[in-house]
């Protein structure tokens, strides 16, 4: 009997967090659907013990039912016949049970037949599945395309999508195309008018495309004929119910082998626009790519949760030498460091998620009426937050769960090698987390901009104003000189107005931000719950001061002039 | 089609994890040093009767459990995992029931709830292991039974298809409605509880325990009506308190034994012919088998 919301209380941490009153709030507009629905909360206290209740269930059923079909999954994997893809069994029974326990369309409005839930609780629930088995918890997450139609639909598509996915149907985003990879301006996928049939029609190929074969899908396509950037491609809605659209094949992936990963062929395909043509790209995508990563950042972060608990968990039972070997140091501080990141992660990915619960939720309200000049502000300041918090999260979380998964085989040594022990699952699922929804490259290249601008910077000021339990003094003087160091070499860089040598250096400025906003979150998490992180953040905040020394070092001994050295002729 | 579906359910000790307090004195379960479980054999009933309601779109499944007031934890763990409404039968006239008397009163119930297509319940208790409540109900109200049922195959026509799981093999059998199913271990697991209907219920109290727990929401048990769940004493159900509890109940526990398995030592044969063969009659020889 396992429960992945129960026997891991640094979750229910995180669900409880103060900022949660305020979401909560907005999302439940005052907790006025109390009256039109019987399973909507009268208050704050009564929300919380909903969210509770239901990460329980989820907890539950991930942790009986998708947990145990990990195994079988990842080596049966799906299958194609007639261009349409056949889930492994495993995956079957998982859908069928997450649907069953009502955990489809989490966090859609309940006019839709959603749950109303915020953000934080459908990451939450990310968080766990990846915990068991990460392939499945892209079929599940993806789920949160529903968001995207919801934001730009027109009320008449929300009406026809949002209530079948609430009832279990899946999605995909169908962005890729094998000449437009992490440059989707590329993409040539054709979109027509259809006159006769008031309808458009969607022509060309699909690669990469993760669950293509899902009921309901956002099509990234080329509207406008002649163009050859962003600005002529559109988002459309393509019903599985209407056919055109097959699977010609699935990849033979490394990880993540339960996700089937398709290309797809697109044949005179009826579809809907949603939203404005021209739009497609720049605004559709771009939202649809933010939520995509923070789901990304909640997989590393259930992966890093399984690394952790496989690796503890055998250097305790593993005897050599005599004794068990979490005793020798190397391998106690293997374990030290992982649990560390993990609870870092974790840290940085529902602090993200908050912010991007205020601002989507403040957006929403915005629909409804006017706000408030200082809700303008929050939305604002919000708004920025998440946008500088995803991609540093999402690069900081997903190449700690490789670092962690692969320390997880280290721990285990030969064993470890073996398929007998689920690492060597984890590490290859662990292997496409900094890869898809943009690389840890271009995640920097999105968090620079905050590292230029400052907004790390006033943020992690915001933390250090923070009245912490005097215990924790002393970490926060050593970040307080990190945060001196970080001042110093960002001028140090950018004042060079070498564009070149500023995307250079653009990584280790990056990271040095992510590890000092990191520390600081846990140095909170410490401070609202001392039993539970007060080790971690010791632990990180040490890691932390020995890797941003290093970039420093790096940094200040580069002559601009080396670069030659590295740059390839 | 729709169906109306009654499931008989009941709250068990869960004697899967046994303390050394399990026992009371006197031989009887000490039922407060066990943690209270919904019977499995009754989750398995209940995902038969579900996936009929899935099948049959306006079915009504009804729940039916008799025990102490905090049994209304088997009504809510229903109504959780999707059964329309529920009634819990608890009066001190009932406790000490044997099978007799419980399925007296259960079948006094179900006559008071009226009429129904289907019957099924688990085909035994953990607490109790006797298989005879379900039949006993059936034979009560003088309706067919199908016990040891692995998969309700098709209602088609007022007939019932169902697989049965028995020692040696299957069989499918066919019945005419209305009639009682009991249900095996071996059907599938009960689906687990549903997101949406745990906030619907969760406040879902009986009369007494609104009476006894003070709690802020009590009060919106008048603004919405589902989460009155229903109590029903033996006078509710017209049940002569004779053949009830513990005065029905013919059965009388005499004596308990305490038994400890005793394995001394353990033997490792290959599958060799002449090994088999020296085995059974060893196991002969010694009356375990034959």
């Amino acid at each position: 009997m396992s429960n992945f919301y129960l026997d891991n209380p640094s979750l229910r941490h995180h669900l409880h967090h103060p900022l949660m009153r305020r979401i909560v709030e907005l999302r439940e507009r005052n907790y006025a659907e109390a009256e039109k629905y019987d399973y909507a909360p009268f208050d704050f206290e009564d929300a919380m013990d909903s969210y509770e209740k239901v990460m329980e269930i989820a907890g539950d059923v991930i942790g009986e039912i998708v947990a145990p079909n990990a195994e079988d999954v990842d080596h049966t994997g799906p299958s194609v016949v007639n261009n349409r893809v056949v889930y492994a069994p495993g995956t079957v029974e998982n859908l069928k049970a997450t649907t069953q326990a009502g955990l489809m369309g989490l966090s859609m409005p309940r006019r839709y037949n959603g749950l109303n839930f915020p953000m934080v609780a459908f990451i939450m629930a990310s968080d766990m599945a990846a915990r068991a088995d990460a392939g499945f918890c892209n079929l599940w997450a993806l789920q949160d395309c529903a968001e995207t139609l919801y934001e730009f639909g027109d009320e008449a598509q929300k009406q026809q999508f949002i209530p079948r996915v609430c009832a279990g149907e899946t999605m995909s985003m169908d962005l890729t195309e094998p000449d437009a990879g992490s440059d989707l301006q590329a993409v040539m996928l054709r979109a027509t008018y259809d006159e006769a049939n008031d309808c458009w029609r969607l022509n060309g190929v699909k690669r990469f495309i993760t669950n293509g074969d899902s009921d309901i899908h956002l099509v990234l396509a080329r509207s406008e004929e002649g163009t050859k950037d962003g600005r002529g491609l559109s988002m459309f809605i393509y019903d599985k119910r209407d056919g055109g659209v097959n699977v010609r094949r699935i990849e033979n992936k490394m990880g993540i082998k339960g996700s089937p990963t398709c290309e797809l062929t697109y044949k005179n395909a009826k579809a809907q626009l949603c939203g404005s043509r021209r739009l497609g790209l720049i605004k559709y995508v771009m939202s649809l790519m933010n939520g995509a990563r923070l789901g990304i950042m909640a997989q590393a972060t259930g992966l890093s949760e399984a690394a952790y608990r496989e690796a503890i968990a055998y250097a305790r039972d593993r005897k050599q030498f005599g004794k068990a070997i979490i005793e020798f140091p190397a391998v106690y501080e293997m374990i030290a460091n992982i649990k560390a990141k993990l609870d870092a992660s974790r840290a940085i990915l529902y602090e993200t998620s908050r912010f991007v619960d205020v601002y989507k939720i403040l957006e929403d309200i915005e629909k409804e009426r006017k706000l408030a000049p200082e809700e303008k502000e929050e939305l604002k300041k919000y708004k920025k937050l998440a946008d500088a918090f995803t991609p540093l999260g999402k690069a900081m979380n997903t190449e700690y769960a490789n670092q962690n998964t692969y320390d997880c085989i280290q721990i285990h040594g030969g064993s470890g090698f073996m398929k007998d022990y689920p690492c060597e699952r984890y590490y290859r699922d662990a292997r496409i987390t900094n890869i898809y929804e943009g690389t840890t490259q271009l995640q920097v290249v999105a968090a620079i901009r905050h590292v230029l601008t400052g907004t790390y910077l006033s943020q992690m000021k915001v933390y250090q104003e923070e009245q912490l339990n005097p215990e924790l003094d002393g970490l926060k003087t050593r970040l307080a000189k990190l945060v001196e160091i970080y001042e110093q070499l960002v001028p140090k860089v950018a004042d060079t107005k070498d564009n070149e040598y500023i995307d250079f250096q653009a990584r280790r400025l990056v990271e040095s931000a992510g590890h000092i906003v990191l520390s600081y979150l846990l140095l909170l998490d410490a401070n609202r719950n001392p039993e539970e992180f007060s080790r971690s953040a010791e632990v990180y905040v040490t890691f932390a001061e020995a890797e941003v020394k290093k970039i420093e070092e790096f940094i200040n001994s580069f002559d601009v002039n080396s670069l030659k050295y590295y740059k390839q002729v | 089609m729709s169906l109306k579906i009654i499931v008989l359910a009941k709250q068990v000790p869960d004697t899967r994890n046994v303390g050394k307090d399990a026992m009371k004195a006197d031989g009887t379960v000490n039922r407060a040093a066990l943690p209270a479980i919904f019977n499995p054999e009754d989750l398995n009933a209940l995902e038969q009767a579900l996936r009929l309601k899935d099948e049959f779109p306006g079915s009504t499944l009804t729940l039916l459990t008799m025990g102490p007031p905090r049994a209304a934890d088997i009504i809510r763990e229903g109504l959780f995992r999707g059964a329309d409404n529920g009634y819990l039968l608890t009066d001190r006239v009932f406790a000490g029931a044997d099978t007799l008397a419980t399925s007296y009163a259960l079948h006094e119930a179900i006559k008071k709830i009226g009429k129904f297509d289907l019957i099924i319940s688990g085909r035994q208790a953990i607490d109790g292991d006797t298989a005879q409540v379900g039949p006993q109900v059936a034979e009560k109200l003088g309706i067919s039974q199908i016990t040891y049922a692995e998969e309700i195959r098709s209602i088609k026509d007022g007939k019932i298809t169902v697989k049965r799981r028995l020692e040696r093999g299957v069989e499918i059998v066919e019945g005419k409605l209305p009639l009682l199913v009991t249900v095996n271990g071996s059907a599938p697991n009960c689906r687990p509880r549903n997101a949406r209907l745990i906030q619907q219920y969760k406040y879902a109290k009986t009369a007494s325990e609104r009476q006894t727990e003070s709690n802020d929401y009590v009060n919106i048990c008048n603004t919405r009506a589902c989460i009155n769940l229903e109590e029903w004493s033996a006078a509710d159900v017209n049940a002569d308190p004779k053949q009830c509890g513990l005065s029905g109940s013919p059965t009388k526990v005499k004596k308990i034994e305490n038994v400890v398995f005793q394995a001394k030592e353990s033997k490792t044969i290959d599958s060799s012919d002449l090994q088999i063969e020296d085995l059974i009659i060893e196991l002969i020889t010694n009356h375990t088998i034959g």
